[in-house]
Order: structure tokens, then C-alpha cells, then sequence
């Protein structure tokens, strides 16, 4: 398998090209945490303020920065200096760009250990060399998403979904332990990982801690009290490790504050494509509608386009407004068929990264103030059963084109753009090559590989709608009147395929039923 | 071609296009740098020139065209070129080539516009070119290798860093050379030489490929027994006078006027190397100042000679015995020893060395790959200049990783290549070198050179790239006259015996 050590290397070539490419915020944001947590001892780290970027990732990612400013002092000091608001030299610019490409290291060994375990269960059947693990390598490190948000943005993405793909890694060897340890890391560097938690939570109980009988139902009777205390032992150590020191300080009230904070609206500035885009904009059409029926005042219409682009809080005109209680009701209510579904039918490993992806598609369906990046928690996992069956890799191949599409717009910059453009146009393109390839599938008519006509008319509508938000907008001279229609149209426009493929998703996972006689998992013990 | 195949070179144009662009994002030469800036404000001030001035004064000195500022010495398709360029930049941005007022314009937008220019001629001419002349040249192999292969052909670093770091426009004038070699490729000798024209007509130092294109399609003339070779002759030679006509025609009818483009095309007055350059010039003027003996004259004609002198020999086996492939090799000499030899070389010239390298990549992917690393090692001093060490750095990383995947050629332990052999002492050789580069890398980069020596540096990787250059020139002379059809077939048998082995051993 040194397939993926060398897709790895052109892809880091690939990544140290765009080194001197635009850069969020993030960037910044990140610097400030180097200063933080270099120049500050423990206690204050929580509560320093000079920057408006203050630290609000859990403390083991606090961790990592101070670990990577014990090298960045060697490219250039001035940078872990609190008061250098906005520093960005060319060492400190090539220091953090390193540390991201260096990081993903962790990601290339999770892929490593994937494919490893992928390519080990074909063996007996296909040649060695059909290609699989090479597909698979290219797809999840060629990741489109991910060299956007961290290589283009700037994000620590590919580190953290290195750990998470290490524990999915371990569930496939059956490392349970292993897995449990690795995950509950995963949460202390970054909460947002809190939403496909309970996935683990049922897997681990059901699969860990109860057998299954014959017909694959639960053996009540077999439930082991002490495999629940060794995982409690591992997730009660590992948060102890990483919020004892301030609980022990007293400061765990501040902490959590900064960890959620619960001041942000509804969507964020730019609405990612979920449920909620699709009900700004029923909201915004049934304004309209009503106010050339004369229902609704002028002022209240102007007052609500008003807000609909780039600030925070989007107020409802006619709708009712929604409050985080009624996303985290609809949010549960998203993710429990998929998890009562994994407790009656267990069906191993595969079976849990579905219940995964499915967690986090409801939590990114549902969420409150979901950003668009976190659309590729659900690619990934994804990725990781595009080749088991071909309703997967169609439901594969059109969320990733969405989901990736709809990250477009973080990158605004111009001289960026044919870069993006052409980025997604080599993943995708890429994706559809390989699977039909791998799925031996004569494309039929006009349609793309894998998918129906009207798919195919919706995946192809994306190449018009890129093309109006680039250049026709800007040429027909709306950019004035209407700035924020792009972001609205490419943000409604993506929300309608993320919600249909997930309902395709859901139906074919939740369809599965018990597992057939003879066709037992071969990781089940 | 197939049709099922347009997919895949939509992936593999995009992927050339990252890259290309993620370059682009770089510095440029004489970024920042008044009062002359570089190469950059060369191409957009004859913009300037050629959208604000009648063509009669775009060569001429005069009070609107300071020659002594970037005058433009490059031939007519340039200048045409240029013109369009600035017709466009003056519709988006008129202040970009406002006569005078606009010298040394740089802005975010105006950068961006001057990188798209280049990608635009890039993906019109040289991509195509590239594609077309990978499928036309190997057969035996799968659709999917090819594309591989084309995608090697075109990640060649020199290029991509002197076109979109830099800045220049070096993918004209060799994507009408490769398309001019991919024609005579097909047996189309009259659209290969206009080619070549036009290849010629855009930058003057296509000269370095002149001697083999006659030379090959002379003998070849002869040697045709579908045409009278007299006929023949007549046919190329309208062509060509033709072709010359139609690029000339504005400047044919004034002798003054095509006397100053000839003048601004060669100027004899300049030195006989610009700054360090991997030639034989350069490398000896390190124990002989040449300057000290000859003067101006004596020294141009001293170089004329050498370089005549080395170039007869592949010329004339040419003549004798012109196949596509040795023509390939007596490019390579051919250019090569223009470069060693000749006048008033740059150090970008290599270029026009490495694109016959990269079309025999296919035959030769360990001394292909070499020659090509060591080609963007020598122009490491100008590159480190504009800023491009990254890039360098960079496309050099994914150059060695993609060839040695599609050849298949990185490590001393992979099954036989095309040539049925597995070379350990070549490989050997090529990784001593290429650790030989590294080193004088890293020490350039870290050390500074002693107070007497300020240009110590430069001057190693310039005499270490030039004895390469001519241990090449030797290697690529005896690859010429070794080869013969038959060889070939040889070879070929080879292929089908490792071919069949491999089976077994599936």
C-alpha cells in the first residue's frame, strides 16, 4: 500500500503551491491562539481578551496550539507576542500554512489504516489491484472540502478528521477501546464532533457492551457491567485530563461559556444550505407575495431584505421566528430514526458510519447556526462507503457535488477562483470517473454515471448557477442593488439537493432490515 | 480519439489548471522594483506600445517609444500578441496601457489580468499541442496512460514557473514548436513548417530548433518516394515564404523598417551572457576572461563558430538518415548546443532544451526526468529572485512524484521498464546528482557566501548545471546515432517479452 503515501505526496505539492493564497480570518484567529497559549500561563487562557478572537475551541486543541508554538518560535518570535494584532509575516504565513500540511499527516495514516482494512476484506474475491483503496485513497485526501477550508481558508480540519477517521478506523479492527479513546479526544479538540456522539454512544453500548442473539436481536442477558466501566474509565480520564486544570481552578463556568455561545442567529452569515435556508426563503417569498397583495407593509419588506444578506440575525417577516430550543427539538427528532435503527439491526462497522453520517446530516439539517463547512462531516463519512453499493455512491456522488459546491463561496477572492473552479471540477469529475468505472456502468442517454435523469439535470444546473453568480451577475450590473443574491441563490439552490439526497440517504439506510441468513458481517463476532 | 475520453481530459486539463494558477498566485519579476521592474512590465509596456503607436514605430526610437525602456525586441507575432493584449486591457482598465503615464503599473487587478492573458494562449495553444502530440506519439498503450503521460508532459516545472511566475509567454512560441514537431510527427510537413514559422516568428531564439527542422525536412525530401523531391522542396519552400510574408507583412514593404526589426531582434552590442548562465561561456569565464583577448566582433564570431561546429554533426546524420525519432535528438543537440555555445544566451533559453526532453520522456524517464530537474535547477538564481522558491519547491515535488508514478521509474526495485531493463548504476547516478543539487540548494540558502565572492552561489549551480548540460549533450548525441529502426524493433520485442512475463507473474 504505498498508493497512498504517493497520492499524499502530490497532494502536498498541490497544498504548498497555495501557500501564498488568500486567507480568512481563521488565520488570524489562529495566530492569536499561538500568542495565547505560549505567552499566558494555564489559568488565563480562557479569559484573555486582547483579540477579538478569543479562545473558544476545547482545551486540547489549546493543547495542540501551545505544542505547535514551541516550533513557530523558531520561524519567527514576533508572532506569539499577544499585542501583534493581524501579524502575519512571511515565516509566521509559512510556519502555519506548514503546520496545517504537516498535521495532515495524521489524516494520511487514518487513510492508510482505512484503505488497509478496505482492500484486506476484497482480497479473496477481486484481484489485488482493482483499484479500490487507490479510489478511496484519492478520494478522501484529495478531498476537495478539505484543501478549501484548510489549505485556501485556513483550518486545522484535516488533523481533526484524521483523529475521527482514526477511531472509525479502530471500529473496523474492532479496537473498541482504542476507538473510544480516540473519539473522546476528538471531542476535547473540537465540540462540534458532539453531534455524531451519540452514534458512537449506541454503537459501543449495543456492540461493546451487549451481544447479539442468533437472529441478531439484543441478548438482554448479556450485558457486561465492567466493558461499561472501562469505557467510562476512558472518557471520564481523557476530559479529566483536558478540563480537570480548570475545574480544579474553578474556571469551568467560563470555559463552557466560550466553548457556547448561544448569542449567534439562526444561520450564519452566509445560510448554509439546510432546511433552514429553504425556510428563509419561503419566509422571504410568502414577505413578497404579501406585500404586493398589500398585506404587508412596505417598511416591514424593506426592513426584512434588509437583513437577509450578511448580518447575523435574520428576523422572520412572515414566518415564525425559530429559537434554538425548536432546531435542537427537530435536531434529536433528525437523528433518532437513525440510531434506533442501528440499536435493532446492528450490522457492524458500515452499519455504524451510516449511523454516523446520519447524525451529522441531521445536525446539519437542523442545527443552530450551522456554517457551511460542516457539511464535510458528512462527506467524509460518506466517501467511506462510496464503494459499498451503488445506491451509496450515487448518494456519494451528489452530496459531495452539493455539499462542496455550496462551499464556493468562502473563497471570494478573485485571483482564487479559477482555482476553486477547477479544484471541484477535477474532485468531482474524478468521483464520477472512478465510480462509474468501478461500478462498470454503461452511462445511459444524457444522464451522469450512477444517477437519474432529473439528478443529472439538477447536478448539471450547478454549471448555469456558477456561471450567473461569478460573471453574469456582476455583468448585468445587479452587484449594487441585489449584493447578496448569489450567496441566496447558490445557498437555496444547494439546500434542495442536501435535503433530497438526504432523504435518499435516510430511506436507504432505514430500508436495510435485519440481516439475511448467510450474509453475516464479517467483522461480527 | 474516443469520445468516452473527454471526460478524463476534463479532469486532467482542470488539475494542469491548479496548478498552473496556484503559481500564478506567486511574485513576479521586478515586482515593486523601480525604476525598470522586469519582465512583467516588458510584456505589458509593449502592450502599451503597440495599442497606443502605428505599427511603422513599434521597433523605432522615438519620443513616445523609449527603447532604451523595454523596447520591444521580440519578433512581429509578439507584437501582434501584444496588441490584442492591450485592445482587451484597454476595454477593462484604460489606465493599464495608457502611453507613458502607465510605466510601471502594478495593481491586484492588473496582475490578475496579465496571468489570465497567459493562461488563455496557454490552454489555446500549448495544452492542445501537449495532448495531441502524447496521443499521437505512443501507440501501444492504454487511453488512461496516455492521459497520464500528457499530464506529466504538461506539469514540466521550468515552464510553468517562468510563464506564470515570472512572466513570460513561452508556452506561444514552443506550443507552435511541439505542434510543429507533432505535425511532422503525422507525415503533415507543409503545416509543420508553418508552424514552425509561426513558432519562430513569435520569439526569435527558436532558432535553437531551426537546424534540425531543415535539416530533417530536407532529408527527408529526399528521401520521399510519394514526391519528386524537387517538388517537394518548391512546396516547403512557398510555405515557409509565405508564412514569414503574412507575420512580416506590415514591416516587408519599408527596407528601413525590416532592418530595425532584424537589429532589435539580434543585438550583437550585448554582452555574450546575462548574468550566471549554465553555458560553456559562462563556466569558463570562471578561470578565462574571454573579454580580456577578443573583442565584440572576435567574440561573436567565436561563438558562431563553435556552435556551428558542434551542431554539423547531428545536423548532418540527420540529413543522412532523418527518422521522427533521431529528429527529436537533433533537437535536443541542436538546442543544447545553442545554448552552450551561442551569443547573448538567457538563462530562461533552457526551456527551449527541455520541451524536445519532455517529448522523449516516454523513451527516456530516468535521463528525461533528470535533464528536466536539473534544467529548473539551473535557473534557481533568478527563480529565487522573483520570490518562487516555494513554488519551486513545490512543482518540483509533484514533477519527480508524477513521472516516477506514470513511469513508473522511482525506486531501484520496480519490475523492468520500456526498455527491459532495470538500471541500477543510471539510477544510481541520477540520485548522486540529485543530492549534489539539494546540497548546493540548501548551503545557497543558508549560508552566505564569503565578501569576495558575492556571486559564489550562482556561479556553483550555474557550473554544476553546465557540466551536466554537457555530459547530455554527449548522451543525447550517442542516443542519436545509435538509434535505428531496428533497435527499435528490438526494444519493442522487449516490451512484449516483460509484457507477457508480467502477466505470468500476475
Amino acid at each position: 500500500m504505498e498508493n497512498c503515501w504517493s497520492v499524499f505526496g502530490l497532494f502536498t505539492a498541490i497544498k504548498l503551491l497555495l501557500i501564498p493564497s488568500y486567507r480568512s480570518t481563521d488565520f488570524e484567529v489562529h495566530r492569536n491562539w499561538l500568542a495565547v497559549t505560549n505567552s499566558l500561563p494555564l489559568e488565563k487562557w480562557y479569559f484573555e481578551k486582547t483579540s477579538e478572537w478569543t479562545l473558544d475551541y476545547p482545551p486540547m486543541f489549546a493543547w495542540f496550539e501551545f505544542f505547535l508554538s514551541q516550533f513557530a518560535r523558531f520561524f519567527d518570535p514576533n508572532m506569539l507576542v499577544l499585542r501583534n494584532l493581524k501579524y502575519a509575516s512571511f515565516n509566521t504565513i509559512l510556519f502555519q500554512r506548514l503546520s496545517v500540511i504537516v498535521t495532515d499527516l495524521v489524516y494520511v495514516f487514518a487513510v492508510k489504516g482505512f484503505c488497509d482494512c478496505y482492500s484486506g476484506k476484497k482480497t479473496d474475491k477481486d484481484s489485488p489491484s482493482n483499484g479500490s483503496s487507490l479510489i478511496l485513497a484519492i478520494l478522501l485526501l484529495g478531498n476537495f472540502g478539505l484543501i478549501l477550508v484548510d489549505h485556501i481558508h485556513f483550518q486545522y480540519n484535516g488533523f481533526l478528521f484524521g483523529v475521527m477517521l482514526l477511531s472509525i478506523v479502530r471500529i473496523y479492527q474492532g479496537r473498541h477501546m482504542e476507538a473510544a479513546l480516540w473519539f473522546t479526544t476528538l471531542l476535547n479538540l473540537k465540540h462540534i464532533y458532539l453531534y455524531i456522539a451519540p452514534a458512537y454512544f449506541v454503537y459501543l453500548l449495543r456492540h461493546y457492551c451487549f451481544n447479539s442473539k442468533k437472529d441478531g436481536g439484543v441478548a438482554w442477558k448479556s450485558f457486561s457491567l465492567q466493558r461499561v466501566i472501562h469505557l467510562g474509565f476512558i472518557v471520564v480520564m481523557v476530559f479529566g485530563v483536558s478540563f480537570g486544570p480548570f475545574i480544579a481552578a474553578g474556571q469551568i463556568g467560563q470555559v463552557l461559556s466560550r466553548l457556547f455561545p448561544f448569542k449567534r442567529g439562526l444561520c450564519h452569515a452566509y445560510w448554509a444550505p439546510n432546511v433552514w435556508a429553504l425556510y428563509n426563503m419561503a419566509d422571504k417569498t410568502l414577505a413578497i407575495i404579501g406585500a404586493k397583495m398589500g398585506k404587508i407593509s412596505k417598511d416591514e419588506l424593506q426592513g426584512a431584505s434588509m437583513t437577509g444578506g450578511l448580518v447575523q440575525e435574520y428576523s422572520h417577516t412572515v414566518l415564525p421566528s425559530i429559537p434554538p430550543v425548536v432546531t435542537l427539538i427537530c435536531t434529536v427528532v433528525a437523528i433518532l430514526p437513525g440510531l434506533v435503527h442501528q440499536w435493532m439491526y446492528l450490522k457492524g462497522p458500515r452499519g455504524f458510519v451510516k449511523c454516523l453520517t446520519l447524525c451529522a446530516l441531521g445536525a446539519y439539517l437542523f442545527g443552530w447556526h450551522v456554517h457551511e463547512k460542516a457539511i464535510i462531516i458528512v462527506i467524509i463519512p460518506l466517501s467511506l462507503l462510496a464503494l459499498d453499493g451503488e445506491k451509496y455512491g450515487r448518494i456519494f456522488l451528489l452530496m459531495s457535488t452539493v455539499g462542496h459546491f455550496s462551499l464556493l463561496p468562502l473563497i471570494f477572492t478573485k485571483a482564487e477562483t479559477p482555482i476553486k473552479i477547477c479544484m471541484l471540477v477535477a474532485y468531482q469529475g474524478f468521483a464520477f470517473i472512478s465510480l462509474n468505472k468501478y461500478y462498470n456502468r454503461k452511462s445511459q442517454g444524457f444522464s451522469l454515471p450512477l444517477l437519474n435523469k432529473l439528478e443529472s439535470l439538477y447536478t448539471l444546473g450547478l454549471v448555469p448557477l456558477l456561471l450567473y453568480t461569478e460573471c453574469v451577475h456582476r455583468l448585468i450590473g445587479l452587484q449594487q442593488r441585489l449584493p447578496f443574491l448569489p450567496l441566496m441563490m447558490t445557498s437555496v439552490y444547494c439546500a434542495i439537493g442536501v435535503v433530497y439526497t438526504s432523504g435518499l440517504l435516510y430511506k436507504t439506510v432505514l430500508m436495510e432490515g435485519r440481516l439475511v441468513k448467510g450474509q453475516k458481517d464479517l467483522k461480527q463476532q | 480519439m474516443d469520445r468516452a475520453l473527454l471526460p478524463y481530459l476534463f479532469v486532467l486539463i482542470s488539475v494542469i489548471v491548479v496548478v498552473r494558477w496556484s503559481v500564478s498566485l506567486n511574485s513576479y519579476s521586478g515586482a515593486g522594483k523601480a525604476p525598470m521592474y522586469g519582465d512583467y512590465e516588458a510584456q505589458r509596456h509593449w502592450m502599451e506600445i503597440t495599442y497606443n503607436l502605428p505599427v511603422s514605430q513599434w521597433y523605432m526610437n522615438g519620443t513616445n517609444n523609449d527603447l532604451q525602456y523595454w523596447g520591444l525586441d521580440y519578433p512581429p507575432l509578439t507584437a501582434y500578441h501584444s496588441w490584442l493584449c492591450g485592445v482587451v486591457a484597454n476595454r477593462v482598465n484604460s489606465s493599464w496601457v495608457e502611453l507613458l503615464k502607465s510605466h510601471g503599473m502594478e495593481s491586484y487587478d492588473h496582475k490578475l489580468f496579465m496571468r489570465y492573458s497567459v493562461l488563455v494562449v496557454d490552454v489555446l495553444i500549448y495544452i492542445p499541442a501537449a495532448i495531441a502530440y502524447v496521443f499521437n506519439e505512443v501507440s501501444a498503450d492504454t487511453q488512461v496512460k496516455k492521459l497520464a503521460e500528457a499530464s506529466v508532459f504538461l506539469l514540466y516545472p521550468g515552464l510553468i514557473l517562468i510563464d506564470y511566475g515570472h512572466f513570460q509567454y513561452n508556452c506561444v512560441s514552443l506550443g507552435f514548436a511541439l505542434l510543429a514537431i507533432y505535425f511532422l510527427d503525422k507525415g503533415r510537413d507543409l503545416w509543420g513548417s508553418i508552424m514552425f514559422c509561426f513558432a519562430l516568428n513569435y520569439k526569435q531564439m527558436e532558432l535553437y530548433h531551426a537546424a534540425p527542422f531543415f535539416f530533417y525536412l530536407l532529408g527527408s525530401a529526399f528521401r520521399s518516394k510519394k514526391e519528386n523531391w524537387f517538388f517537394k522542396l518548391v512546396k516547403l519552400g512557398v510555405v515557409v515564404i509565405c508564412s514569414f510574408m503574412l507575420c512580416w507583412f506590415p514591416f516587408i514593404f519599408d527596407i528601413n523598417q525590416a532592418s530595425q526589426v532584424l537589429h532589435r531582434l539580434f543585438p550583437f552590442a550585448r554582452g555574450i551572457f546575462e548574468d550566471k548562465v549554465a553555458n560553456f561561456w559562462c563556466s569558463i569565464s570562471v578561470a578565462v576572461k574571454l573579454k580580456n583577448f577578443l573583442d565584440q566582433q572576435q567574440l561573436v564570431f567565436l561563438c558562431l563558430g563553435t556552435t556551428v561546429v558542434a551542431l554539423l554533426p547531428s545536423c548532418l546524420h540527420l540529413l543522412v538518415k532523418p527518422s521522427t525519432r533521431t529528429f527529436k535528438y537533433a533537437l535536443v543537440n541542436s538546442s543544447l548546443t545553442f545554448f552552450l555555445f551561442s551569443f547573448q544566451v538567457h538563462e530562461k533559453s533552457i526551456l527551449i532544451a527541455a520541451l524536445p526532453v519532455c517529448t522523449l520522456l516516454h523513451y527516456h524517464p530516468v535521463t528525461g526526468l533528470w535533464f528536466l530537474h536539473i534544467t529548473t535547477f539551473s535557473m534557481l538564481p533568478l527563480l529565487q529572485k522573483d520570490g518562487l522558491l516555494l513554488a519551486t519547491i513545490a512543482t518540483m515535488l509533484l514533477y519527480h512524484l508524477a513521472t516516477t508514478q506514470v513511469y513508473n521509474c522511482g525506486t531501484f526495485l520496480e519490475k523492468p521498464s520500456a526498455n527491459g531493463k532495470n538500471n541500477i548504476v543510471l539510477k544510481t547516478f541520477f540520485w548522486l546528482s540529485m543530492l549534489g543539487c539539494a546540497a548546493i540548494w540548501i548551503v545557497s540558502l543558508t549560508l552566505r557566501p564569503p565578501a569576495r565572492y558575492p556571486d559564489l552561489w550562482p556561479v556553483i549551480i550555474s557550473l554544476y548545471s553546465c557540466g551536466h548540460f554537457l555530459l547530455f549533450l554527449c548522451y543525447f548525441h550517442w542516443k542519436q546515432f545509435t538509434w535505428t529502426i531496428a533497435g527499435n524493433e528490438q526494444s519493442a520485442k522487449n516490451i512484449k517479452r516483460t509484457k507477457q512475463k508480467q502477466k505470468k507473474f500476475n
